[in-house]
């Protein structure tokens, strides 16, 4: 185990002098691969960004059950347990009138007149958050037999908006996915091209290591850590392209926002993300090289 | 040790390079492979060293039959031989002391112990005084017996060296047999192929002697 260890700490220190012996040549490449992997990384920022602006709007299909505001707190309370028998009921959130025109009062743009109204206009409500399997038309079928309670005012189902919205946040997502792969595959190809030149390079040794013992698992390692490092350089280089230019395009963001009443602003990844962005560059590099490797290793035979 | 049963070896080009040879070595036996230059000396050491595979015949090295060995085992084998190649393929980018300490990195030593192991080396063929030059700053003679200390680096059972002399003046050659001699007096078993007619007749020891690819009698 001892010796294991020490195998890959030699090779992790190889894999580091070789990346401090090329220095111009290891840092362009952690540009192209930084500058590949920051093109999905925005995006997806720019995309989180966006859904934490609309945390509030659900893309679950959601139902809004008013009640009449005569009806009694025994109706209220037989409509609640009318939701909450039905399977396709995820959650239900009793809204209080108070409550929700204290919710009415912090909304930009609306406190002012909220405040100035003499009585409490809203009725009670629940609100319904259904399973995300549940079809439209059962929905509208559910919607209209709750329209038919005696407590029941009116029952918004679905707006179409959150559900066009919700499909916009599917495509862009798909979309994301698709930059992605394709730039883990140009990553992938960057630093296969890299460890097959390092492999050139170091052909000598190579064919002596075979020569006089050398296993391949031995041989690979070092291009193996050669490869992961010069991911994890790369995803490095994305997150601070990605931190530089959200930095630069907030105070034109926040100034337009603020025109609408908004305090968006573009956020960077969480720390759980930007460490999934590191790790998935390291993963990609380790990758090349292992392709790279195993292929050209085999080319290399002692004569 | 080393055993050699009608043992073959046909190129992809047509050309037979070795022809149903047959020999045994015991261990610790000091033993020239003597003939003319293509008479099948290299191939012969390449079949033992796994480099090549027999075309037909079985060539049995410490127990093992190297021709049927699976590649990943054979990186085993190799570690208890000394290969002492013809041009030496030293690396140039590296130091005499870094050349020895290559076979050690793949082994189980600390690096205390494997640089101790080194220089124990290079103290054995002369060149501990030189452990920090680059080999291109050696003679001849010099990167001879660089290659020696990294063949003999890992305490192999088997020295197996390919016209170790050759391109080296007489006194050069004396010194390098007089090493592979230190090594077979402790139990190494050594087997050099070489076409220097006057070395062997120095030496004394026994012959395998090959001939467009057979022994001859």
């Amino acid at each position: 185990m001892r010796a294991w260890l020490r195998h890959h700490r030699r090779a992790a220190a190889a894999a580091l002098a070789r990346l401090a012996g090329q220095k111009a040549a290891a840092v362009l490449n952690a540009l192209v691969i930084g500058i590949a992997l920051a093109l999905p990384a925005g995006a997806y920022a720019l995309l989180e960004s966006l859904r934490a602006a609309a945390a509030d709007a659900s893309f679950e299909p959601q139902l809004t059950v008013f009640l009449r505001p005569e009806a009694p707190r025994a109706e209220a309370e037989a409509v609640r347990a009318r939701l909450e028998r039905e399977q396709r009921v995820r959650e239900v959130r009793f809204v209080s009138r108070e409550q929700a025109l204290t919710e009415l009062q912090t909304v930009e743009g609306i406190a002012e007149i909220a405040a100035a109204l003499e009585t409490n206009p809203l009725p009670d409500a629940f609100v319904v958050r259904l399973r995300e399997a549940a079809p439209h038309e059962a929905v509208e079928a559910f919607a209209a037999e709750l329209r038919a309670l005696a407590a029941v005012a009116h029952v918004q189902a679905d707006p179409l908006w959150a559900r066009r919205l919700a499909a916009l946040v599917g495509i862009a997502r798909l979309a994301i996915a698709l930059l992605a792969a394709l730039l883990a595959f140009g990553l992938v190809a960057i630093t296969f091209n890299t460890i097959r030149l390092q492999i050139l390079t170091q052909r000598a040794e190579i064919e002596v290591s075979k020569l006089i013992g050398a296993t391949d698992a031995f041989i690979r390692r070092p291009f193996l850590y050669l490869g992961a490092m010069q991911g994890l350089c790369g995803g490095a280089v994305a997150l601070a392209i990605l931190w530089a230019s959200l930095s630069a395009l907030n105070p034109e963001v926040a100034e337009l926002a603020a025109t609408y009443g908004s305090s968006f602003r573009l956020r960077f990844l969480e720390p759980g993300d930007a460490t999934a962005v590191a790790a998935f560059s390291a993963f990609l590099g380790w990758l090349g090289a292992y392709l790279s490797v195993s292929k050209h290793l085999r080319e290399i035979e002692p004569s | 040790m080393i055993s050699f049963s009608g043992v073959s070896k046909r190129y992809p080009d047509g050309h037979e390079a070795l022809a149903n040879v047959t020999f045994s070595i015991e261990p610790g036996e000091f033993v020239f492979v003597a003939g003319h230059t293509g008479a099948g000396k290299t191939t012969l050491l390449k079949l033992i060293a796994a480099i090549e595979r027999p075309s037909a015949g079985a060539v049995i090295v410490a127990g093992q039959n190297v021709g049927a060995l699976k590649p990943a085992a054979v990186p085993y084998l190799r570690r208890n031989l000394g290969l002492v190649f013809q041009g030496q393929k030293l690396l140039y980018d590296r130091s005499v002391f870094d050349n020895v300490m290559l076979p050690l990195a793949f082994g189980e030593l600390t690096e205390r112990e494997a640089a101790r192991r080194a220089r124990a080396a290079l103290e054995k063929v002369g060149l501990a005084a030189r452990e920090r030059a680059n080999p291109i700053q050696l003679s001849g003679g010099e990167q001879q017996r660089l290659a020696i200390a990294r063949a003999v680096v890992n305490r192999p059972a088997v020295l197996l060296a390919d016209e170790p002399t050759a391109n080296l003046d007489a006194a050069a050659a004396g010194a390098v047999l007089d090493i592979f001699s230190a090594f077979h007096q402790v139990g190494v078993t050594v087997l050099v192929a070489t076409h220097d007619e006057a070395l062997i007749a120095r030496s004394g020891r026994r012959v395998l002697r090959l001939s467009n690819g057979s022994l001859a009698a």
